[in-house]
């Protein structure tokens, strides 16, 4: 088993796409995420691999899809106006079935925003900013050990499902320092066999096979709605096995919050700070933010009088509480924004005020 | 009997889309001719851009992707990090190369990448109906600038060639047309020489093709060609601008 070091968030990610097989990086500097492009730069020709600090986001997506569809398992990371820029590609790796793996260290926005942790990429993420009927699929870890964890899953997921995968990470745990066991890295034949696994990648023909095309134009109607609904068969598969989530306390709960990714651990602690006044709250945690978990809202027991959605964006993951809840309960807001984290007294006094209890 | 002509197993027996007079389909046959005669076809990975030509790969048979609107050379540059023993080159037209996609083809050459970009420079932007390019010519008239192309709204027509060529990673540069036979051959040489760069893995190659878009331009395939003579050849000059030793 893997020891433990202790790592800022960055290069834990970094390391960990280097052990998830990963060895073509193209990047572009953004704060709060240099960390990546710079250990990439160092590490990746260690191992045979390759980094190309790319001359902006859009030639940087563009040279992932290009790694991608020579066959290599390709990463990219950025924050927020960087992602806002592959969003072009994004749509177009999706339209192309090609896996990537992208990593978002959101900060504050919108427009150049600040460099302090946000989570108001949600729409960007789960609604998608590029043209057309796509997702990306989109995972959202709340510990440097579960972005780590979830590395190696995320590029057999988006190879599985030919499709990019986003983690969706927040400056925070990009930036923090925290105690981590890096997984092993995947064995060199399995490592070898990734390309073999895919007969559709660009290699050349060898003169021995029909050539291979990837392509997005489908200029007959008919031809491109048989494309998207192919596609979309994928995107109903997702929504049936790839939905994560966590709960907390749900059962005892009069009072139910629901948040993603670092304030998630600070709604942890909002909800002891209720307990001692005997607010009894529980949690949802989504993990995958697309597909959103609905289905966590079911176990919502019909005594709790409000759901509340906890988040560093103006009520954006709110709207698919909205939908998970169906109505159920009424649903509120706590939040801060412009890259100013939300405190535990702060989720307790929304949730007083919203349960209309002044104690 | 030995044929005197066959045709490239480089092309697909397909019927193109092009229009009649435009040298899309020369250019295609050019590049593939090149390949097949250095038994390179097996070995190579194109890309197509956004633009008339995004379907080069319904007639080129090798491995192919298409990009998004003038990315080409950043895919490429993903592709040759994957594959570096293999022939890259991007195949782009006016708008994708020398517009939407200044960024990536300078700084392609500026990291003297091993890939050749092969430029259809046809004056216009062909696939959206005729509008202007940064090369249309002065006075052209386009569907966006009707009364001519005028240098106080637009400026002068952009000669890439000669901006790639001050790039020190762009090892190999050379304009050609495709006017008439003659100058098709000279084509097809220094087509030849771009690959020999790549195989030689010299740095980055540029070919410019001056094309023709009669359709777009108004007029008949035959005029399109003296179009070119009279018009694109004396602002865009043929010939070398750089060339390594090892293929000179
Ligand atoms: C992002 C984006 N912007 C605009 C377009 C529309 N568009 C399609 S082809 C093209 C330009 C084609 O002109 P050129 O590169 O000169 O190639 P040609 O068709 O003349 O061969 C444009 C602007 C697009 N497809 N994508």
């Amino acid at each position: 088993m893997s020891e433990k070091v202790l790592m800022k968030g960055n290069e834990a990610f970094a390391e960990a796409a280097i052990r998830s097989g990963c060895r073509y990086y193209f990047g572009y500097p953004i704060t709060p995420q240099n960390e990546i492009p710079e250990y990439m730069s160092r590490e990746l020709p260690k191992v045979g691999g390759s980094f190309v600090q790319a001359e902006s986001e859009l030639a940087a997506i563009s040279m992932a899809y290009g790694g991608a569809v020579a066959g290599g398992r390709v990463f990219v990371s950025s924050s927020s106006p960087g992602i806002a820029l592959m969003q072009e590609g994004f749509s177009f790796l999706c339209s192309t079935e090609i896996p990537l793996v992208i990593l978002n260290v959101s900060r504050g926005g919108p427009g150049v925003g600040g460099i302090q942790p946000g989570q108001a990429d949600y729409y960007q993420a789960t609604r998608g900013g590029g043209n057309g009927d796509y997702h990306l699929i989109v995972f959202a870890p709340s510990s440097i050990q579960e972005a780590v964890d979830m590395m190696e899953m995320a590029f057999r997921v988006a190879e599985e499902y030919r499709n990019p995968v986003m983690i969706l990470a927040d400056g925070l745990i990009g930036q923090m320092m925290e105690p981590v066991v890096l997984p092993n890295p995947i064995p060199d034949a399995v490592r070898e066999g990734i390309l073999k696994a895919k007969p559709w990648a660009l290699t050349g023909t060898k003169e021995g096979r029909p050539h291979n095309v990837v392509k997005s134009l489908y200029l007959k109607p008919e031809e491109l709605e048989n494309r998207i609904m192919e596609m979309d068969l994928k995107y109903q598969k997702a929504k049936e096995q790839l939905v994560r989530y966590e709960t907390n306390r749900l059962e005892e709960a009069e009072v139910v919050l629901v948040a993603y990714g670092s304030t998630a651990r600070i709604a942890e602690e909002a909800m002891e700070l209720l307990a001692e006044e005997g607010i009894q709250a529980g949690l949802i945690r989504p993990i995958s933010l697309w597909p959103f978990p609905y289905e966590a809202f079911d176990k919502i027991p019909e005594k709790v009088k409000a759901v509340i959605s906890v988040e560093l964006s103006r009520g954006q993951m709110m709207d698919d509480v909205k939908i998970g809840s169906k109505g159920r309960f009424p649903v509120g807001l706590s939040s801060r924004v412009g890259g100013i984290l939300i405190t535990p007294p702060e989720i307790a006094a929304d949730v007083k005020k919203v349960l209309g209890v002044e104690r | 009997m030995k044929p005197v002509f066959e045709y490239t197993r480089g092309m697909l027996p397909e019927e193109t889309t092009y229009c009649p007079g435009c040298t899309h389909g020369i250019a295609h046959r050019l590049i593939m001719e090149a390949l097949d005669e250095k038994g390179l076809l097996g070995e190579t990975i194109g890309v197509a851009p956004i633009g008339c030509s995004i379907l080069a790969h319904h007639y080129m048979n090798i491995d192919m992707c298409e990009s998004t609107h003038g990315r080409a050379p950043a895919i490429a540059t993903g592709i040759r990090r994957v594959h570096p023993d293999k022939i890259v080159f991007t195949y782009q037209g006016d708008g994708d190369l020398a517009s939407i996609g200044t960024g990536e083809i300078v700084h392609a050459a500026h990291r003297g990448e091993r890939i050749t970009s092969f430029f259809i420079n046809n004056a216009i932007y062909g696939m959206t109906g005729g509008q202007m390019a940064p090369t249309s010519l002065l006075g052209q008239k386009t569907t966006t600038s009707m009364d001519g192309r005028m240098q106080e709204l637009s400026g002068k027509p952009l000669r890439m060639a000669e901006l790639i060529a001050t790039i020190d990673g762009a090892v190999f540069v050379e304009r050609v047309s495709l006017d008439s036979p003659g100058n098709v051959r000279k084509a097809k040489k220094a087509i030849r020489k771009a690959i020999e760069v790549q195989e030689k893995k010299l740095g980055f190659g540029f070919v410019e093709i001056l094309s023709s878009c009669a359709t777009n331009w108004g007029v008949t395939p035959v005029k399109a060609l003296e179009w070119m003579r009279e018009n694109m050849i004396p602002y865009y000059p043929l010939g070398n601008l750089k060339s390594p030793e090892e293929v000179k």
